[in-house]
């Protein structure tokens, strides 16, 4: 083909591609988060993820406050699983100063804490329900959400941010309205799980919207720093839970859902069946919770001893760490905290590129960011 | 007759229609709260009047008396003629539509060709509130309406061809007279399918709401639009949510069948009417959307293929029916 014939090809134009703004206020953000995105009609061709909107420098202020005055901040990183983060900082520092915990307040830890995943995980199923389209299981989702708020009421006397996991056990005992109100919710949860399931899991277009959408592999998440049901959606059978059991998992018979492929719709159902697990979890430590002290003696004020630790646990969206270095100070010298939520943000731009806009939605909607935990 | 006895009966008319278009809004809008927050387990508005009838009235008397905001930058005319031009397509086809047997305001010879011609004026609109809008999510959603209205138009239409032939008329009374033995549900069901599915994505509901997807691009074609400009596309979209609706009941419902009195008719072709709205409301508070290519793809490699099959197989069948019937 001559050369001047072939220079009239639209494809051979130089190509502009719009650039659209995504956020801070856009309703499916997650927050205050904003990327802007290069788009070629419907079709993404690079994202750029903005965080820090809500930068409140916990990290800094840690350094300025003491071990204790801390502790209710560590609620405000991922406030849908605040009990997950306070039992992974007092976690951090028991080990550190090497405080037992008596039994029955390792057992109300994991109660408390599975019960925030699931409550962690329906906000995760409304918002897929909003992000696909859906508005019906955000509703139901927050509804059933309420009644595992009103458990967590009765046991932490908080709904949101609780401060109830303490270093050396919990702030109070289990009352005795908890164990009726829990076998109500055990009855009721599996079948507003299986409705959740006719709903939208069995929806086709809901299959459609996910299926083989924002394929990642492993390879590809390891080396991102991915953890949690996203990780384990493509098929990574790690579970912090398992592989490095703390407060007492090791007791309990629970399995790691994983998915196959890797796209959404296997992140969303990874999650739907650790409600199930999660479920299981709380009823056997329920069933099973020996007797004794809820807490443990433990100074008035923490001195940590001189050195550095780094302790992980299992948060609701993946891997929450704390490395804490002490000079043997009231305040910590420095404290990082590592949160799933920015890991999978700072792959967006990989994640998104050469997907719908539509999509583009979705796949973000299937890492269940909080921009609490990611901006810290 | 004096001639401005002809006039003032000209203008009554007018009024009554206009009215009536309002109310129908009015009375949608409240019914769609009240229907997705019961499936919800909600209850909807319920503070002004008896289960919060009054609701919406007081909603679109607030937007009525807000700040007429037009952007800087927005292409000022096609701003501004955009939620004017929604409504013609919405206040003529009222003209069209009848209600019992002698209860329309015209009736002429082709009135459901005229009605499905006129419907896709709304198309200009979306695509005039987007381009004008001067933002970027809403001409992606001008776009996405504009494209879904003209692919879904002709399944529409080829679902509601079946029908004619059947009734071997265009004019919508004579369609509903044609159905007086049986309903043409039943014979049409696949063109009761298509018409109904096309229709909801005519007036972009759910699961086809793609222009104004509010998780992907916040409110598409209407984002610049606020007060009374934002009411005139809002009510616009229940006005045509009845019309289609209408319509279905009309083609495939026998509309005001069995009744031949014009006020049992009237009552017996609204309720009709209003059971497709509710399962309208039903599928929008239940599914979720589908992404814009996906739609594409059922539209033109499903429910065309289908509608022609369905065209043919009737037309095939009509003509055997009326040859037998002529030997």
């Amino acid at each position: 083909m001559p050369v001047e014939e072939r220079e009239l090809f639209i494809d051979d134009l130089p190509k502009d591609f719009m650039e659209v703004n995504f956020g801070p206020h856009h309703p499916s953000t997650h927050g205050v988060f904003r990327f802007i995105a290069n788009v070629d009609g419907e079709k993404i061709i690079s994202a750029e993820p903005v965080v820090g909107y809500l930068h409140r420098g916990i990290e800094k202020i840690a350094e300025n406050r003491t071990y204790i005055q801390f502790k209710p901040l560590v609620d405000r990183l991922d406030y849908t699983g605040a009990l997950n983060n306070e039992l992974c900082y007092c976690l951090t520092l028991e080990k550190m100063m090497e405080i037992e915990v008596p039994e029955r307040a390792q057992a109300i830890r994991v109660i408390c804490a599975e019960l925030n995943r699931i409550a962690a995980h329906l906000i995760f199923f409304g918002a897929m329900g909003l992000e696909t389209g859906a508005f019906t299981p955000f509703l139901y989702g927050f509804l059933d959400r309420e009644s595992i708020l009103r458990l967590l009421e009765m046991l932490a006397g908080g709904r949101l941010t609780f401060n109830y996991i303490t270093v050396g056990g919990v702030r109070r005992d289990i009352p005795a309205e908890f164990a009726p109100g829990f076998d109500k919710f055990r009855k009721e949860f599996p079948v507003k799980l299986k409705r959740f399931a006719e709903l939208l899991t069995g929806n086709e277009i809901f299959r459609n919207r996910t299926k083989n959408v924002g394929i990642l592999y492993k390879e590809d998440l390891l080396n991102w720093g991915a953890s949690g049901p996203t990780l384990r959606g493509s098929g990574v059978r790690f579970d912090i839970r398992k592989v490095e059991p703390y407060s007492g998992y090791e007791k309990y018979d629970f399995e790691i859902p994983v998915g196959t492929n890797g796209d959404v719709y296997d992140r969303y159902i990874v999650r739907m069946e650790e409600m199930r697990q999660s479920l299981r979890i709380v009823e056997q430590a329920v069933d099973s919770i020996p007797a004794g002290d809820w807490t443990t003696k433990v100074p008035k004020v923490l001195r940590p001893p001189e050195g550095e630790i780094y302790y992980r646990n299992e948060g609701t969206k993946g891997e929450i760490g704390f490395y804490l270095v002490s000079r043997g100070d009231k305040n910590p010298y420095r404290l990082k905290i590592r949160t799933p939520s920015f890991c999978h943000i700072s792959m967006l731009n990989f994640a998104l590129s050469g997907n719908y806009i539509a999509d583009a939605i979705v796949i973000l909607g299937s890492f269940d960011t909080v921009m609490g935990s990611c901006d810290r | 007759m004096v001639w401005w006895i002809e006039l003032l009966w000209a203008l009554l008319k007018l009024v009554i229609a206009v009215m009536f278009i309002f109310i129908t809004a009015l009375i949608l809008i409240w019914m769609l709260r009240k229907v997705m927050g019961h499936m919800q387990y909600r209850r909807g508005p319920r503070h002004h009047g008896p289960h919060g009838i009054w609701q919406t009235i007081f909603d679109a008397i607030k937007l009525l008396g807000k700040e007429d905001i037009i952007p800087n930058g927005v292409d000022r005319w096609t701003f501004i003629a955009a939620p004017i031009i929604i409504f013609v397509p919405t206040l003529t086809i009222f003209a069209f539509l009848p209600f019992a047997e002698k209860i329309v305001a015209t009736n002429i010879e082709i009135s459901l060709f005229f009605i499905l011609a006129v419907m896709g004026i709304s198309a200009i609109s979306l695509l005039m509130a987007g381009w004008g809008s001067n933002n970027k999510y809403s001409l992606l959603g001008g776009l996405r309406g504009a494209a879904q209205m003209m692919s879904y138009e002709i399944p529409m239409v080829i679902a509601a061809m079946g029908v004619v032939l059947m009734a071997g008329s265009m004019n919508l009374t004579e369609i509903v007279r044609a159905q007086t033995k049986i309903w043409y549900a039943v014979p049409q069901a696949v063109g009761f399918f298509i018409f109904f599915t096309a229709s909801l994505a005519e007036i972009n509901s759910t699961p086809f709401d793609m222009p104004e997807a509010e998780s992907e691009i916040v409110a598409g074609f209407n984002i610049e639009y606020s007060g009374f400009r934002f009411a005139a596309f809002f009510l616009a979209e229940f006005v045509n949510l009845f019309i289609v609706c209408a319509l279905a009941a009309l083609l495939f419902l026998g509309g005001w069948q069995p009744f031949e009195n014009p006020v049992y008719g009237t009552i017996i072709f609204l309720v009709k009417t209003y059971a497709l709205i509710f399962f309208a409301m039903w599928v929008r508070s239940t599914f979720p959307r589908f992404r814009i290519d996906q739609f594409m793809d059922f539209g033109w490699k499903v429910l065309l293929p289908l509608s022609l099959a369905n065209l043919f197989i009737t037309a095939v069948i009509v003509l055997v029916v009326d040859r037998l019937r002529g030997v």
